[in-house]
């Protein structure tokens, strides 16, 4: 039988590096779906479930207990997934400006709106949901990421990442906004 | 009560609104349930946003990849920063970092233990931020010292001592490598430690002052922020395109 999270890291703390294998192989999927969501890139999502373990392991003994070990390995991938996207959105609005918010880049969703009988097929409105995404600032991905899909409640994604549960909040409702904005007339065409 | 305003919904949807008001208002308002509805297609089809799903063997992939990395014990990796053990790691990093900054950029040739180059780079990245991070914690508490009186530095004093070989190994890898930002700031850097860990372990305020004076005057801690600034970005992998499968 294997052992609990709990167990497995108090194990590596005493020590054993081999125990932190129970924990990788248990939560790697997780970590990796995760970093997917913001990333939108395997191979980035790969990187990043490598670097979360690694930053896990080195920092394990700032471990309290208090949260469950995946909460505590999410927040940690969350915020290695929040370093790589402002990097990457730093370097995308060197070469092309747009506001911290997005907003320019929000217009270019709206530039692919879709006819009707493009969202014939529900496929199709798939393929506006990672642009959709990615056209969220870093921090608005994050918290959204976080809150829809990782079940996180606001008060624990302020914790995560290290903001007010005001600023997490306000982030969760400024994604929620854009991408009502990117998908709706998408949903409103394919319902009508 | 009035209508509910987007945030409030969204606060709903997501079960965070404990006001049974707004649940009774949502029952009564047949345009408040329209708002909801329109809301909820958005998010629910959210739930559509494809993710691969890694095979079963994917974490296994991950603890050999990862493995190898792993200090042999790592409560002494992270609580024995004053053992003699942290400079041998030191030692050895340092020894990655020459290689890795005389190679230029660590090419896919340069592959070890079975970590991808830019995480093995970023790892090596990391361990010499933490240096710094560590160092200029050291050097705020001293600038930010503000006691008038005579104050005990001894901790800041071992502290620093403690940095001072890893941090000449560093600087050693950075001049082989070419890397003269880095060497320059961890010249001073080193200085600055040898000053701090050689300085009386009682000082009175002036001889604080002092101290306050020559690590403000070097301008050392801007120039840490800089170099640390610059490493994060370093940290990062650049954007690829998408892989294979997993």
């Amino acid at each position: 039988m294997e052992p609990s999270d709990a167990t497995a890291v108090a194990q590596v703390r005493a020590g054993n590096p081999d125990a932190y294998r129970v924990l990788v192989e248990r939560h790697s999927r997780s970590v990796f779906r995760l970093a997917f969501r913001m990333t939108g890139n395997e191979q980035d999502a790969e990187d990043l479930v490598q670097e979360t373990f690694l930053r896990a392991y080195r920092q394990i003994g700032k471990f309290d207990g208090r949260a469950s070990f995946s909460t505590w390995l999410y927040r940690i991938a969350a915020n290695c997934s929040l370093d790589l996207i402002r990097v990457r959105k730093r370097r995308q609005e060197q070469q092309t400006p747009v506001n911290e918010e997005g907003e320019e880049l929000a217009g270019a969703v709206a530039a692919a709106d879709p006819t009707p009988d493009r969202l014939a097929f529900s496929g199709e409105l798939k393929e506006l949901l990672r642009p959709a995404i990615e056209h969220l600032s870093p921090m608005e991905r994050t918290a959204f990421v976080l809150r829809h899909y990782e079940g996180m409640c606001i008060e624990e994604i302020g914790r995560a990442l290290g903001v007010n549960t005001g600023a997490a909040k306000h982030s969760v409702f400024r994604a929620v906004q854009k991408l009502r904005r990117a998908l709706e007339p998408a949903l409103s065409s394919a319902s009508s | 009560m009035k209508h509910l305003n987007q945030d409030e919904l969204v606060l709903h949807y997501y079960g965070e609104h404990a006001d049974p008001a707004v649940a009774q208002h949502l029952a009564d308002c047949e345009d408040c349930r329209a708002h909801l509805e329109s809301l909820t297609r958005v998010l629910d089809a959210m739930d559509d946003l494809e993710v691969p799903e890694p095979s079963d063997a994917y974490g296994s992939r991950v603890w050999q990849r990862l493995a190898p990395e792993l200090a042999p014990s790592p409560a002494r990796w992270w609580a024995g920063w004053f053992a003699p053990r942290r400079l041998v790691a030191a030692a050895a990093m340092a020894a990655l970092l020459i290689g890795a900054f005389l190679a230029g950029k660590v090419s896919e040739r340069r592959q070890m233990a079975g970590l991808s180059a830019p995480v093995r780079e970023r790892i090596l990245l990391v361990a010499v931020g933490e240096h710094l991070d560590r160092s200029q914690m050291i050097l705020v508490e001293l600038v930010n010292n503000e006691s008038k009186g005579p104050v005990d530095i001894s901790e800041e004093q071992q502290r620093a001592e403690d940095l001072i070989g890893e941090n000449r190994l560093y600087r050693q890898a950075a001049l082989k490598s070419g890397d003269r930002a880095m060497s320059s700031v961890l010249d001073e850097l080193e200085r600055v430690l040898l000053d701090i860990a050689h300085s009386p372990s009682k000082l009175d305020a002036a001889g604080l002052e002092q101290i306050r004076k020559q690590i403000e005057g070097q301008g050392i801690l801007f120039k840490i922020r800089v170099v640390s600034a610059n490493l994060r970005e370093r940290e990062v992998p650049p954007a690829r395109g998408k892989a294979g499968t997993i």
